[in-house]
């Protein structure tokens, strides 16, 4: 057996150079350093994985289609932002994504697809993969504040096949906004557009999206709204309550929800 | 090392790793030939694709790609392509005024087929999360049952359709469907409230035994004071009789069908604070990135329509 194997000459033993191959030494063979040493392997590793990532990341931060340019999308009002946090306390990620994919099937349920650009303000993005949920990207005004509401306190009440669980405890919840301003400068930081006066009102324009017929309501659209012909700020007692709850400042953000894009403005880019 | 590799090649057919644990070595063959040519393989289709679809980072865009695929142009295509196939279909639903919807869908029976089963998937995407999956609505929470013969806004084809485009009392359509029923408890005492309720029981009592058509009992004795308060104040909008307008979104106080509830307690509480039951506007123009075309409406119109209250 031995001997019919030894007709023909042997492939090279193998690609890492284990072993001696005395034939030829090629560059494979000093590859032997990094495997016989721990740590010039960990530098080497590391080194190849941040080209990677490099190559794989830094392009979308130049490319001009990485976000496409579109009017009407704002940074979140200070109750937006607000309702924001809740949903990603409460885990409402965790049943529902916010990304309308390019397939028929999704255009016909729930809309045009998701633009980068409409989640540009959102630290951190709430796509997600996972639907036990619908999809929420254009939830906004679908439905009537009442009814979010009475859903989020009894969901069978609305939706009897629903097996969302309950979050009544939204409407006993008073927020605080003593530390709106800070939240508004987390998120100018990691370069939402928020300026001084933004951040120096953050609490008055809190109070006043809850009160329509209240004196901080022409700041605030003053502030939020670029175009007076589309004004997506909704001012609305929303949960029916005296106070400002959770329940206020989550159905205000669920309602701004993919209404900001002026479609008139979009072209799709060839190459997406 | 220190094996013999002309040795060991004699002795095994292959030379070892030079590994021995125990007087155990390993030999160190040759990946198989068909998995190296595949592996090669495998690089060679990574590059002709990376060529063949968007790709490489420039300097202001990604290479496009020689098939010119894109996944935007092609959801355009597929939906294109099934409206394609029914293209006259839609165009005619969109194009027949609502007016006379009812009667081109009765004439035709390809096209009642086609906006009835395409008005039952629009009506689950979109308006069955109010108004129930099977049309029942939300009883007593104000979200209308669809499938009674009582209607707030008309129940014709052209109605319906209507208040699906521009819904009612929102912010989002000018020309939504509006009225307030002002709230009576910043005008009438709470008694006087609580007498016009017993007159309000009182139109729905068809078999006349002091309880309403919900079985609710009432103070017969109130009526008549009710009644007088209901002429000066309420009459106006629910009419004389109390019939109601559907102009007017004004509901019928006389039938066994409440919105909110016929039972008194909840009566006090609509005449105390009023109702404003809000639905959105679906056309098109009033949704950003989403809404119903006009062949849309049409169809869940002549659906809802014909679910059995249509008028």
């Amino acid at each position: 057996m031995a001997d019919t194997k030894n007709d023909k000459p042997p492939m090279p033993a193998s690609a890492t150079g284990i072993g001696d191959r005395p034939r030829k030494t090629s560059i494979l063979d000093k590859h032997k350093v990094l495997e016989k040493n721990a740590t010039l392997l960990l530098a080497f590793a590391f080194l190849v994985v941040t080209v990677g990532g490099i190559v794989e990341i830094a392009p979308l931060f130049y490319l001009e289609n990485t976000i496409e340019d579109v009017e009407g999308v704002r940074p979140y009002t200070p109750l937006e932002l607000a309702g924001r946090e809740i949903y990603i306390a409460e885990g409402c990620y965790v049943c529902h994504s916010q990304m309308i994919r390019p397939m028929r099937d999704e255009h016909e349920r729930y809309g045009h697809y998701s633009l980068a650009a409409e989640s540009q303000y959102d630290h951190p993005f709430q796509w997600g993969s996972k639907r036990t949920g619908p999809d929420l990207a254009r939830v906004g005004g679908r439905y009537s504040d009442d009814w979010h509401v009475k859903h989020l306190i009894d969901p069978q009440s609305m939706v009897p096949e629903s097996v969302m669980p309950p979050y009544a405890h939204l409407m006993d919840r008073v927020i605080d906004p003593q530390y709106m301003d800070d939240l508004l400068r987390a998120h100018s930081r990691v370069g939402v557009p928020y300026e001084q006066a933004h951040i120096d009102n953050a609490v008055a324009d809190f109070h006043a999206q809850t009160d329509p017929f209240g004196e901080g309501v022409d700041g605030l659209l003053e502030r939020y709204e670029e175009n007076p012909d589309r004004v997506t700020v909704n001012v609305r007692n929303f949960d029916g309550q005296p106070e400002v709850t959770e329940m206020d400042a989550l159905v205000a953000y669920l309602q701004v929800l993919g209404t900001m894009v002026d479609f008139s403005t979009f072209e799709p880019d060839a190459s997406r | 090392m220190n094996h013999d590799a002309e040795q060991e090649r004699k002795e095994y057919g292959v030379e070892t790793t030079g590994h021995e644990w125990d007087g155990i070595r390993e030999l160190n063959n040759p990946l198989p030939r068909w998995w190296v040519w595949v592996f090669y393989a495998t690089i060679v289709w990574g590059v002709i694709y990376t060529m063949a679809y968007p790709a490489w980072p420039l300097v202001n865009k990604a290479t496009a790609g020689f098939l010119g695929y894109s996944t935007r142009a092609l959801v355009e295509e597929e939906i294109a392509e099934v409206n394609d196939q029914n293209a006259e279909l839609i165009a005619r639903l969109a194009e027949t005024d609502p007016v006379d919807l009812a009667a081109a869908a009765a004439e035709d029976e390809d096209l009642r087929n086609y906006a009835i089963n395409g008005g039952r998937a629009i009506f689950a995407a979109n308006c069955s999360q109010c108004h129930g999956s099977g049309a029942n609505g939300v009883q007593a929470a104000g979200y209308p049952s669809l499938i009674d013969d009582d209607w707030l806004w008309g129940g014709t084809v052209e109605e319906i359709a209507y208040t699906v485009a521009h819904g009612i009392r929102n912010e989002q359509s000018l020309d939504a469907r509006y009225s307030q029923m002002p709230a009576y408890g910043d005008i009438f005492s709470a008694e006087e409230i609580e007498t016009v309720v017993q007159y309000v029981m009182s139109l729905s009592d068809s078999d006349g035994d002091g309880t309403n058509d919900r079985g609710y009992a009432y103070d017969t004795a109130a009526v008549e004071e009710g009644g007088q308060i209901f002429y000066d104040n309420c009459a106006a909008c629910h009419m004389d009789d109390g019939t109601g307008d559907p102009f007017q979104g004004a509901p019928n106080l006389t039938d066994i069908v409440w919105l909110y509830g016929g039972d008194e307690a909840t009566l006090i509480e609509t005449v105390t604070h009023s109702r404003f039951g809000i639905m959105p506007a679906w056309g098109e123009e009033y949704r950003v990135g989403g809404g119903l075309s006009q062949d849309e409406i049409n169809a869940v119109a002549l659906y809802v329509h014909q679910l059995g209250g249509g008028e």
